[in-house]
């Protein structure tokens, strides 16, 4: 029987925690080392194992990966969660990609000092709200379908979950306040009419996007407490990593 | 026929020149839409044509493609440069993506402000002296061969390739102690469709110049 994955990283989120989502939404039990202590990086790098001297690392299969996007493709194309064909797969990737650009700015927000965290989050909620999540509002709208690539659960839709409740930390309401959808529209006069149809319908669908892929058992365990999932950012994770990685 | 792609970005660089690089070693012809003015990225802006509002965009097999991961990723796929199996990917994926680090830190230095350049350019020579092109030439060391992985050309070698001519023109000397990953260099320069790119006139950008970035900042607002 094949070991499990062992993840090394921090004891947070960071740049491990998409892998930690998508594992679980695999049903793919794991085991964590974490670092704690500067020696203990350094003889992760000096026994060779972190090719570019980072973490998040990743055994499984044999293999010692680095890279965030690596592992999370790795682990996409292993567990049938990368569509079923190229044209499907870069779709994965796009929306894969832009949601973990946006879950990025919040976690290294955590380091920045009280000021500017302050003004990268207010950033991420606002694009949030005015980027991301519309686009990804109008992806479900036009094809109405459960999930958002090839009507098949999806990596995707695992971050965008992930990246819906990293936003709703920070902001409660920012599945409730949405702008009006742009709308191409042949017909100027029913433009308004549309509009407000719109609005009303893409209301619904990402709050039901979040209901759905939450109820996935895989998911609904991850989000239980007691779960491997990890918990915001907090003063003594930062410090911690600033220690460790000497920043 | 299919149509050929079509690039949309401003007229240098930036995230756009690792899509050129690959789309040219693939011997994949491919056309340009500059974006000049903000009046340009306004209007793509409002087409819909850009899913979160950014370029690189690349129309290609009926589809517009953002994300410059998602594009390279599509384009290294359907032309058979990203190793045979999923594990041979995820060894090519992991080096790219140390590459897209470095070039990022490269990318992002002409916009940095004044006070913090020389800061800058001292890390990205001790990073690239000391963790990047180690680690790279510790990869072919190890097995020998010509190219990265599986003994085969992959989209790894196009990108490190890329990669090691932005090292050389911020500083030769970098290139000094690195005997494989200069071969590797010459190897893939002079493969048919990398040499006819790297040739004047080819699709390949001029390094960026004050009077670009000043450009891009009115576009992009940035």
């Amino acid at each position: 029987m094949a070991a499990k994955p062992k993840l090394c990283y921090f004891r947070g989120r960071g740049r491990m925690e998409s892998i930690r989502w998508l594992l679980a939404a695999a049903g793919v039990e794991f085991e964590e080392e974490f670092i704690e202590t500067r020696e203990q990086y350094e003889k992760l790098q000096k026994d060779g194992r972190l090719l570019f001297g980072q973490v998040p690392l990743v055994e499984m299969d044999g293999m010692v990966l680095t890279q965030t996007k690596a592992i999370l493709s790795y682990l996409a194309a292993k567990y049938d969660l990368y569509g079923k064909d190229l044209k499907e797969r870069v779709r994965v990737d796009m929306y894969a990609d832009g949601t973990l650009d946006l879950m990025m700015m919040i976690a290294l927000a955590a380091f920045k000092t009280p000021g500017e965290k302050e003004e990268n989050l207010a950033l991420v909620v606002k694009k949030a709200k005015t980027c991301y999540f519309p686009a990804f509002e109008k992806i479900l709208k036009d094809h109405g379908e459960d999930f958002l690539v090839g009507n098949k659960f999806s990596w995707a839709d695992v971050q965008l979950l992930e990246a819906i409740l990293m936003v709703e930390e920070l902001d409660a309401s920012v599945l409730s306040d949405f702008p009006l959808l742009k709308v191409v529209c042949e017909q100027p006069h029913k433009a308004q009419e549309a509009m407000n149809r719109d609005k009303d319908f893409s209301k619904i669908c990402l709050q039901a996007f979040k209901t759905r892929i939450s109820s996935i058992p895989t998911i609904k365990k991850f989000l239980q407490p007691g779960s491997q999932r990890k918990l915001p950012p907090d003063s003594h994770y930062v410090k911690t990593v600033r220690k460790v990685l000497q920043l | 026929m299919a149509a050929k792609p079509m690039l949309h970005y401003f007229n240098g660089r930036g995230r756009m020149e690792p899509i050129r690089w690959l789309l040219a070693a693939a011997g994949v012809e491919f056309e340009e839409t500059f974006i000049d003015t903000p009046e340009d990225f306004e209007k793509l802006k409002n087409d819909g044509s850009l899913m979160f509002q950014q370029v690189p965009m690349v129309e290609i097999d009926g589809m517009k493609l953002v994300q410059s991961r998602a594009i390279l990723n599509y384009i290294a796929a359907k032309h058979n440069l990203y190793g045979k199996d999923t594990k041979e990917r995820a060894l090519i994926d992991m080096y790219i993506e140390g590459v897209a680090d470095l070039n990022e830190m490269i990318l992002l230095l002409p916009v940095s402000p004044p006070a913090e350049k020389d800061a800058k350019i001292t890390l990205i020579k001790d990073r690239t002296t000391n963790r990047y092109l180690p680690a790279f030439e510790k990869v072919l060391k190890s097995h020998g061969q010509d190219y990265l992985v599986g003994n085969r050309l992959s989209r790894a070698d196009i990108h490190l390739v890329e990669l090691l001519y932005l090292v050389e023109e911020l500083d030769p000397s970098l290139l000094t102690n690195f005997p494989l990953l200069k071969a590797l260099k010459a190897r893939i320069s002079n493969l048919p469709t990398v040499k006819k790119f790297l040739q004047p006139g080819g699709a390949r950008k001029p390094p960026v110049d004050e009077k670009s970035v000043e450009k891009s900042r009115k576009i992009f607002k940035f």
